[in-house]
């Protein structure tokens, strides 16, 4: 099997079950120092994922195909190969303010456990901001983990700060999402941000906030305003 | 040039509580970590954080004290074992308050009494509290957002090559080797927390993250700190068969049996793992293969408590679980060994420099760990610990000049970095594994020094070089590796997780720890 790895070929002479047992053969056997990354094997830590033909995939649960064109997530500075820097993952959260910013003393049942239970499960491996067609146009949009990690605290009963969270994602946040969807497919956890993303916008009318693209409309509803959108 | 009060090493749970611990006590805290938080092998842990909350069956601290010192063969500390579960309360309640997304209860009257619980080996009640079987990616993401909420620095990609130490001896930093701009840089501090993890990823066959490779530990040795119990390697009972994925105590703590080829069950499948592992080990040598099996307990059931092991059961062993057994053997899982510490979790020999998480042997589990009682002490000694360094008076900071070599030359081979690994990983698994004895823990020795890995060199640039750090990695795994052997040859016993087939009784008089300094 042949695998491209950023346009160079490489010959797999063995059967692998992954794209990563894959990495580590080429490594072992042809060019130790490849750039990749990864950490548990197992899907949960977020740290290979990358793009093949195209799409985000983690390298550590896809089953490789010859022919198979590798590449580094999109809008992260590439260090090394497959290696790009996520720094700036911290940057949005901080951003966002993707945490419970003041406690309340609630006592949450099986109900509230499974309102956040899948935007739980993110393991912060970029896939859906590398899939995100708005970061393309706009380098400062929250994209899809951030805003989802927002809407997680954000239906915590125990969040006395609602409103702070909604506050900062007015701008470059919920109203320039385009809805397209791609993030959701893109996600191996199966997160839906583009719901959680119209819950936010939702939100955001309950507490005052309006689209901002609504006055620039000639059109009924427009992308920027229907919350059915997509569906 | 960085300077702060508390530089904590490492970003899995154990390091991500004591840094908030230590910034909301108003200590200067600076996180260092050689890869990403999300990478750290915290995230893996899947079926609960033990605290004797009774939510469920009646249950209280004096029943986990006791569970716990029973699991450990006499090696655990009371004191210490005592500090980890009743520091327990405290510790859920600092997560219940930063918002970790917990399994609830219905119509529970107070916030702690909503955490589900279920039953993990060894435990006389139900007691892990856990998020489906993402409890440590849940926990370890949360405490993640609150450090980069409260602005607590985070250096990644930092590789901790030594600690620095003044002129009293005192340790005052830690020297790096930056991944990104290639260069080798100091940070100073008054006091430091090493979180850095256990060693398990130096085995052939395990469930961690391959960043599990103990380079704390090392550079603790290396710095003159104490190194004890290191033969005590837990293997998981169930990993899939051939990928070594985890699949969680939980799978059996809900209802999972084992059975071998001929569909009988042979153990307590809620036994100890030591117990456990050992019981597969018998049934593989005889040539019958092992499954779990969990049809019984009914698709929506599984679906709801562990939809990540369904997942990674179909993905991995193209098994559907709901319906089909499980192949599964034993893997490494868990070092109980570590830096010896004192009760204030300082390190025993380094004024200074505390150790908290899987990194250190707390005295806490002793020849065996009880499932359950790893993210406890990540969580509960993380913040115990920050308490102590915060409280410790400072070591002096002096700057020094370095001049620490890395191992590049321009006469290197390349590919023998990742078969030295390999053969070091494989003659561990082999030969110091679940059984051991004197002549293969003697002919493990051997191999591992004709490795010769103190003397490889690379041909790469340092920036980005992922193979600088597989071979930084595998000079502290081959430290570790000579440290374990010797400390396995020196228990002339078989105690919990340490099996001499030469010594197969425990005896009274190794009732004590194995101890190492270089």
């Amino acid at each position: 099997m042949n695998i491209e790895i950023n346009s160079k070929s490489y010959k797999i002479e063995k059967a692998v079950a992954t794209l990563l047992e894959a990495l580590i053969y080429i490594k072992e056997n042809t060019e130790p120092t490849l750039g990749f990354d990864y950490g548990c094997k197992s899907g949960v830590c977020g740290a290979c994922s990358v793009r093949v033909n195209g799409k985000e995939k983690l390298a550590c649960s896809y089953n490789p195909q010859d022919g198979d064109r590798v590449e580094p997530l999109k809008y992260y500075p590439q260090k090394r190969d497959l290696i790009v820097d996520k720094a700036s993952q911290k940057e949005l959260l901080k951003r966002v303010k993707a945490s419970l910013l003041n406690y309340n003393k609630e006592v949450l049942n099986t109900q509230d456990e499974v309102k956040t239970q899948v935007q739980s499960d993110c393991i912060l491996c970029s896939s859906c901001y590398s899939a995100c067609p708005v970061i393309e146009v706009n380098p400062l949009f929250a994209g899809p983990f951030a805003l989802t990690k927002t809407y997680k605290y954000t239906i915590d009963k125990r969040e006395g700060a609602v409103k702070e969270h909604i506050d900062v994602i007015q701008t470059d946040g919920v109203w320039d999402c385009t809805l397209c969807g791609e993030c959701t497919l893109a996600c191996p956890q199966g997160i839906d941000p583009k719901t959680d993303i119209i819950n936010l916008r939702n939100i955001s009318a309950q507490n005052g906030y309006t689209d901002p693209n609504f006055g620039n409309m000639s059109f009924g509803g427009g992308f920027g305003f229907d919350t059915n959108g997509g569906f | 040039m960085h300077k702060c009060d508390i530089l904590v090493v490492g970003s899995g749970i154990a390091g991500l509580s004591s840094a908030i611990r230590a910034k909301a006590k108003g200590a200067d805290v600076v996180i260092a970590t050689k890869g990403v938080a999300t990478k750290s092998n915290s995230v893996m842990a899947q079926g609960g954080m033990n605290v004797a909350l009774g939510n469920i069956d009646s249950d209280s601290p004096k029943l986990h004290i006791s569970d716990t010192l029973k699991s450990s063969h006499n090696l655990a500390n009371k004191d210490m074992v005592s500090k980890l579960c009743n520091g327990g309360i405290d510790a859920i309640k600092f997560l219940e308050e930063i918002g970790v997304p917990f399994s609830r209860l219905d119509d529970a009257s107070t916030p702690l009494k909503s955490i589900a619980q279920r039953a993990l080996g060894g435990a006389s009640a139900k007691r892990a509290c856990y998020a489906q079987d993402y409890t440590g990616l849940k926990i370890l993401h949360t405490l993640l957002d609150r450090a980069i909420n409260l602005d607590i620095p985070i250096y990644e990609r930092l590789f901790l090559l030594e600690l620095i130490k003044n002129s009293d001896g005192e340790v005052c930093g830690g020297l790096f080797f930056n991944f990104d701009s290639g260069e080798i840089e100091p940070i100073y501090a008054s006091k430091v927390i090493i979180a850095t993890g256990g060693f398990g990823a130096i085995y052939s066959k395990n469930t961690n993250s391959a960043t599990s490779t103990g380079d704390g530990l090392s550079a603790i040795l290396r710095a003159g700190g104490e190194l004890s119990n290191l033969e005590f390697v837990q293997f998981h009972p169930t990993t899939l068969k051939g990928s070594n994925i985890l699949i969680s105590e939980s799978a059996r703590g809900e209802g999972g049996y084992l059975v071998n080829c001929e569909g009988e069950r042979f153990i307590d499948e809620l036994s100890t793992r030591d117990k456990i592992a050992k019981a597969i080990f018998e049934q593989l040598k005889q040539n019958r293969q092992v499954f779990l099996d969990l049809r019984h307990i009914g698709k929506e059931k599984l679906m709801h408590l562990m939809p990540q092991e369904l997942k990674l059961i179909k993905q991995y062993a193209n098994t559907y679980a709901t319906k089909e057994l499980v192949a599964i053997e034993p893997a490494v899982h868990y070092t109980m060994g570590g830096a010896s510490v004192n009760k204030q979790f300082e390190v025993v020999g380094l004024k200074n420099c505390y150790c908290i998480g899987e990194a250190s042997n707390a005295n806490v589990h002793g020849a065996n760990r009880l499932g359950g009682n790893s993210l406890l002490e990540a969580v509960t000694f993380g913040l115990l610990g920050a308490n102590e360094a915060v409280n410790a008076t400072a070591s002096k900071i002096e700057e020094q000049e370095f001049n620490y070599k890395l191992p590049i030359a321009k006469a290197s081979d390349n590919l023998k970095i990742l078969q030295a690994k390999k053969s070091l990983a494989d003659t561990l698994f082999n030969q110091v594994g679940i059984v051991r004895d004197e002549q293969n823990l003697l002919k493990a020795l051997k191999v591992i020094e004709e490795l010769n890995i103190e003397n490889l060199t690379i041909n790469d640039s340092p920036k980005h070089s992922t193979l600088l750090i597989e071979l930084l990695e595998l000079q502290n795994a081959s430290v570790l590796a000579k440290a374990l052997i010797k400390s396995a040859l020196w228990r002339e016993e078989s105690r919990g997780a340490h099996i001499r087939s030469d010594y197969p009784d425990e005896i009274t008089e190794f009732e004590v720890n194995s101890t190492i300094t270089l």
